[in-house]
């Protein structure tokens, strides 16, 4: 702890506690208030009602709420296999080609999310890839933005994995393809899960390179909340914040149960 | 090259800094330890008879076929790692049927033949469990009959006992010996304790810096060591003899039986073991009960680090270490005749 004395110590809990109730968790509950207020020009809000929520689970912001799901749900898939199988097939390799690729791999994570709608914008904008316009652009933008995070995942996960498990595969008669399918995938399924869990949450809060990009038709819950707290309308974007956060929660317990049970065997 | 060797190798791997060359025979069913210190080439050796290493040169030939350019996964080989590596997301069971299963054998043909090696190991119990809720000793036989369930022609063990606390050390050993007796194809351990050599051995390749310095059966190299290492790791005196109580009656090669007094209680086959510094030397026979006393003549004299390695010869050849300053107040010389005391309470007893 660092911190010796208790009282010092009793000192640190508590300014810690209060900055992180200030930082973190005070505005998550104003959210969740502001989501059920009928108005709010007090301290508390001046009556409850479930029309925000109602609003936000319709319509539109379920059309929106929907795009989301299938946007991350394409985006961390996506991600997994191409970010996993990457993991896997630098996995051993050492010296440039493996530096060089390491490098790209996680470019995406240096560069800012605007820097990558831009770039995907000014690349798609004209054939033979004209993909502005269409929902393909964002799906493209999402899994950039969120492969960096499956491979280095996946390939922390095997770095730590004992090498020579492999081996005693192969000692055993088991070809390399039997090797991978009976061995290696399956001790690596808790880091895949846990890839693709990481990949889930940040495709859901995605805004940054979503809002240059995308069509009308294809438009995530965050540039929904966006729009609708840009023109004031706090209280149905707290709604809809809700049901951003609700949906993520569920995304991550599913993947958490999956993963859980894969390290448990 | 003996035609009828169940294994043949001669293995060269050059690195960096490094070159193994070692010749390695084997008979049928015999176990051959490669003992050696850290760095010396031993797993070196034991992973390129598996493949796993490429050989620079030299051949791997397993009962006659040559298997010098088989790909590791279709050598006729069982290997143990020194961690023992089961796979922990597969039960104890599915770890021993991967190797039939590898080989074709349908999924519950597999399991019947795992389930079969698991009893006959007295793991029968254990078949269910993953590998994490394996005690150290019971992970070691499952990874053993993994091994054994591809039926294999070259078992090769990596420091088999290694990863095992010094209690449960002592059982695994001689249970390892019981499982080892019943493979008939050739054995290679890498080991760097020499109990295990002799214990588990028949014969012991000594490796030190990638190149045999001595072979031969366990009891000649602790006997007539050829190099410090040699004579450090072997620090020993080890017999094998018949036990009927605290009295074992040890077979010595040239000679008739001699008693050795222990002091537990053991019966049948054992071996007899006491460190060279156990031994006292006397000009008379010495007095006292549980007492060991043996008439020998001196017949060498050597200097070992700070001690004095007296090599003696009589009905019982053994070492004894004593110090300098003893071996002075004593005025002894190589060709006196003594007595040589160890105490039971010195003496380790174990089933052979």
């Amino acid at each position: 702890m660092l911190v010796w004395t208790r009282t010092s110590r009793s000192v640190l809990v508590v300014l810690f506690v209060v900055v992180f109730g200030v930082i973190v968790v005070a505005p998550l509950a104003v959210i969740g208030l502001a989501a059920v207020a009928a108005s709010w020009r007090g301290v508390l809000p001046g009556g409850l009602t479930g029309a925000h929520l109602a609003a936000a689970t319709g319509g539109d912001a379920l059309a929106s709420a929907l795009v989301s799901v299938q946007t991350a749900l394409i985006a961390s898939a996506g991600s997994v296999l191409l970010g996993g199988w990457a993991a896997f097939a630098l996995h051993g390799s050492r010296g440039r080609i493996r530096r060089l690729a390491d490098g790209l791999l996680h470019l995406p994570m240096a560069v800012p999310s605007v820097v990558v709608g831009l770039g995907l914008l000014v690349a798609f904008s004209h054939p033979p890839l004209l993909l502005n316009g269409t929902r393909w652009i964002v799906l493209i933008a999402h899994l950039v933005l969120v492969l960096p995070f499956s491979y280095s995942t996946v390939s922390a996960a095997l770095e730590r994995a004992d090498p020579d498990i492999a081996l005693v595969a192969a000692c055993l008669g088991a070809s390399p393809a039997r090797v991978l399918l009976t061995v290696r995938l399956p001790l690596a399924l808790p880091a895949l899960a846990a890839s693709a869990g990481l990949a889930l949450a940040l495709s859901m809060g995605e805004l940054g390179a979503t809002i240059m990009l995308y069509p009308p038709d294809w438009r995530t819950l965050p540039v929904g909340i966006f729009a609708q707290s840009d023109r004031g309308a706090l209280f149905a974007a707290s709604a809809s914040t809700v049901v951003l956060l609700g949906l993520t929660l569920v995304g991550l317990l599913a993947l958490n149960s999956v993963r859980t049970r894969a390290a448990e065997r | 090259m003996r035609p009828d060797a169940a294994l043949s190798a001669r293995l060269v791997v050059e690195r960096a800094g490094f070159r193994l060359d070692a010749g390695l025979e084997a008979d049928p069913g015999e176990v051959v330890a490669l003992l050696g210190p850290n760095g010396a080439g031993k797993s070196t050796a034991l992973r390129a008879l598996a493949g796993l290493v490429p050989l620079s040169s030299g051949h791997v030939t397993v009962e006659g076929t040559d298997l010098t350019t088989t790909p590791t996964e279709h050598r006729p080989i069982g290997m143990v790692f020194q961690d023992y590596l089961l796979f922990g997301h597969m039960s104890a069971l599915d770890n021993v049927a991967f190797g039939p299963r590898c080989q074709g054998v349908g999924r519950a043909r597999a399991r019947a033949l795992a389930a079969d090696l698991l009893d006959r190991f007295g793991l029968s119990d254990q078949a269910r469990l993953r590998p994490r809720e394996l005690s150290g000793g019971q992970a070691q036989r499952v990874a053993l009959a993994r091994a054994l369930a591809a039926r294999p022609r070259l078992l090769l063990l990596d420091e088999p006992l290694a990863a095992l606390d010094a209690h449960t050390r002592v059982a695994v050993r001689s249970r390892l010996r019981g499982d080892l007796a019943d493979f008939d194809g050739a054995t290679v351990l890498v080991t760097h304790d020499p109990l295990d050599a002799m214990v588990l051995a028949d014969r012991v390749t000594v490796i030190e810096n990638g190149a045999v310095v001595q072979q031969g059966r366990p009891a000649d190299i602790a006997r007539r060591p050829r190099t410090a290492y040699v004579a450090r790791l072997v620090g020993l005196n080890l017999y094998r003899g018949v036990a009927s109580g605290t009295r074992v009656e040890v077979r010595v090669a040239d000679g008739g039986p001699v008693e050795v007094t222990i002091a537990e209680r053991r019966y049948g086959d054992v071996f007899v073991a006491f460190a060279p510094r156990a031994v006292a030397l006397y000009r008379e026979r010495p007095g006292g009960s549980p007492r060991n006393a043996w008439p020998a003549r001196i017949d060498g004299v050597e200097r070992f680090g700070d001690q004095v390695r007296v090599h003696l010869d009589g009905d019982l050849p053994l070492s004894a270490d004593v110090t300098p300053a003893a071996l002075a107040e004593l005025g002894l010389g190589v060709g006196d005749r003594i007595w040589a005391g160890v105490k039971a309470m010195e003496i380790a007893a174990y089933q052979a």
